[in-house]
């Protein structure tokens, strides 16, 4: 045992060594490149599962994640049709994964984009010597969706589905979908991520992203996974120069949920927007973490993350924005914002500016607030009853990160399910 | 309509309200004036329900209900309406929308259909012509951005479209230049009729030359120390307050 899992508590090491007795028994059967999933074990071994002694993890435990015995997916042939009608109602093709295998006779296949599956598709991003739960990804995953748009071409809008669904309280499962995405220049994609589910499972999804010169990647996600699930996703992305990322995660759903990002700036002018936001009640624990590397000149970073936190629940944003010596005329921007609708419910926020060169425009700031009083009062002398009204000052709170969204299809599914989160709280 | 008896309030443990007895009857628009600090905009506040205002005796009726077992927002559906002093902004929040929940929830109250966005916008922008408002107001956040004149227009206009049964205007002629004052009284004037009745609050006796009350009160002290026609008005405004406060004392 080497000296970081030797230092960790017990309950840690046990949960890190029941992934490893997993592999240990699968290995021979795990699809893919044999070379690089050894690797992520060997980081894995020498890692084990993160502690809030990792600097990157200080706000977030993983103790429930790490006392859970998760079990291999049964092969999955349910029919999933009650978790298919939670699908927001977007007219486009869609791949879907049960319990993170691919399931062909959900999916619609697209005919703009190429996509191969049947097996992990690791990519050349990803760091699972750094991040412990990008190596348990590469030592356990099954299968991916390799996703390619050629150089020139509109891929229109692709839906990426996980469906968690054999889970349960006594037999908890886990996942570790493996996707990659490259768009060729000037390509153009809309990526809109849905993870839902339900029962006890662990959804441990990484993708890695490629954006070659002046390709455009709008990618919305929505985690509204079973809230007795774990969602730990991991997101790459090298933007090349003239390249845009515009991202958005809506997370409602999971125990315990976190985003984490890392987002590169590769290439003169390329641009990122990391925004998020959080809407968690009861329990619920949500961390969005992200590092933007600016390493070119002229690139703009833009990060909105809004929580609205009710209950007992926690947010935790940690963002950080590097800037390389030579990335001169980086224009960085990054803002927490948090509504705590509950004098129980708590924010961490650790936003951090690294800058190592001297030309730039950077900055960065938090707010942490209630409900106005004033401005419910003034909704409800008007005629509007008490939670009609905090539902319209909490949307106004968030109506700022949506606005942007040009995808208009997108948008909807994200307000709708921002209305449906909102009818389940005041219920 | 209105009927106020022996209503006593504190703010914050003080007693700021020390035994109010008023009447407004449907159709009556009443008036009342006082010095600065004496619990004029308290009653406001307290007919509308604010938090934060403590009602520690006395009674309220309006319209036969009890209105102070009411929450604002059902006080709003019984048709009690209170024009702000000093409205509230309200950032992402857009003016038309505010508008249509607001009209719907009283309406649905009231056991009225709600209006699709299509009617309740040709009503918003009647309404907002009638009040000289410029019509990206509608498009506007609620009073984010507005003069003062022109949240005081908002405030009207709103009350022009809720065609509440009690208007309660809170100094609503502050800050007013004279042609807003007009666009406001005009506003209020073509709300009156047999069913309607309205509250003014006002400091100054020049609303009054534009809204004719039916009666004026006097408020010093926390209580009410004097009670005339609209003569009374005209009195004040060349004797000041001071007098009939010493009165009262």
């Amino acid at each position: 045992m080497n000296t970081i899992v030797a230092l960790q508590p017990a309950w840690l090491r046990e949960g890190a060594a029941s992934f490893l007795a997993r592999y240990e028994g699968l290995r021979a059967r795990l699809p893919g490149d044999t070379a690089v999933r050894e690797a992520g074990a060997a980081a894995f071994r020498a890692r084990g599962l993160p502690g809030v002694r990792d600097e990157a993890w200080h706000y977030t435990s993983l103790r429930p994640l790490a006392e859970t015995r998760f079990a291999e997916p049964l092969t999955a042939i349910a029919a999933c049709d009650r978790l298919m009608a939670r699908l927001p109602a977007i007219d486009a093709p869609r791949l879907v994964f049960v319990d993170g295998r691919y399931r062909d006779d959900l999916s619609v296949v697209p005919g703009a984009v190429a996509v191969r599956v049947g097996g992990p598709a690791y990519g050349s991003l990803a760091q699972p010597e750094r991040d412990n739960m990008v190596a348990l990804n590469t030592m356990l995953t099954g299968d991916g969706a390799a996703i390619e748009v050629a150089a020139g071409a509109d891929g229109g809008t692709l839906l990426l589905v996980s469906l968690g669904s054999g889970g349960t309280a006594e037999r908890p499962i886990a996942f570790h979908p493996r996707h990659a995405l490259h768009l060729g220049r000037a390509a153009r994609l809309a990526l809109i991520e849905v993870a839902i589910g339900e029962g006890v499972y662990l959804h441990n999804p990484v993708l890695e992203a490629t954006l070659e010169e002046g390709a455009v990647l709008t990618h919305l996600r929505l985690q509204d996974e079973s809230r007795a699930a774990f969602h730990l996703a991991t997101l790459y992305a090298d933007i090349a120069a003239g390249a845009s990322y515009d991202g958005f995660t809506l997370a409602v759903g999971a125990r315990l949920g976190r985003l984490e990002v890392h987002a590169r700036l590769a290439g003169r002018g390329a641009a990122a927007h990391v925004n998020a936001a959080q809407l968690l009640g009861g329990r619920q624990h949500g961390d969005v973490t992200s590092v933007i590397t600016h390493d070119a000149p002229a690139c703009i970073s833009r990060q909105t993350v809004k929580n609205v936190l009710s209950g007992h629940a926690r947010g935790v944003f940690q963002g950080r924005i590097a800037v390389a010596r030579d990335a001169q005329k980086t224009d960085g921007y990054q803002m927490n914002q948090a509504l705590l609708l509950s004098p129980d419910a708590e924010v961490d926020s650790k936003p951090e500016l690294q800058i190592h060169a001297d030309d730039v425009k950077c900055s960065h700031g938090a707010t942490v607030g209630e409900l106005d009083a004033e401005q419910l009062f003034y909704l409800r002398s008007r005629g509007i009853a008490a939670t009609d009204a905090r539902a319209m000052l909490v949307r106004a709170f968030l109506g700022g990160a949506l606005e942007p969204i040009a995808h208009e299809a997108g948008r909807r599914a994200l307000e709708a399910a921002i209305d449906q989160w909102w009818e389940s709280e005041a219920a | 309509m209105l009927e106020i008896r022996g209503l006593t309030a504190t703010v914050d443990g003080r007693e700021i309200l020390h035994g109010i007895d008023l009447d407004v009857p449907a159709g009556e628009v009443h008036a009342i004036m006082g010095p600065n600090g004496s619990g004029k905009s308290t009653l406001a506040h307290v007919l509308a329900g604010r938090d934060g205002y403590e009602v520690t005796g006395g009674r309220v009726g309006f319209g036969g209900r009890d209105l102070l077992a009411l929450a604002p927002e059902e006080r709003a559906a019984a048709g009690l309406f209170l024009a702000f002093q000093y409205p509230v902004e309200l950032p992402g929040v857009g003016n038309a929308n505010f508008l249509r929940t607001a009209l719907n929830a009283v309406r649905r109250a009231r056991g009225e259909s709600e209006l699709d966005a299509v009617q309740f916008l040709k009503l918003a922008r009647a309404e907002a012509k009638r009040l000289s408002m410029p019509e990206d107001m509608l498009k506007r956040n609620v009073n984010v951005g507005f003069s003062g004149g022109e949240k005081k227009r908002n405030e009207v206009l709103q009350m022009a479209i809720l065609r509440p049964r009690l208007a309660i205007l809170d100094e609503t002629d502050s800050g007013l230049d004279i042609d807003a004052l007009r666009i406001v009284a005009d506003g209020v004037n073509a709300l009156r009729g047999p069913q309607t009745s309205a509250l003014v609050i006002t400091h100054y006796q020049r609303l009054l030359d534009h809204i004719v009350p039916d009666r004026v009160h006097v408020l010093a002290h926390g209580r009410i120390v004097r009670s005339g026609g609209a003569e009374l008005a005209r009195q004040l405004e060349l004797e000041g307050y001071a007098g009939m406060a010493a009165d009262a004392a």
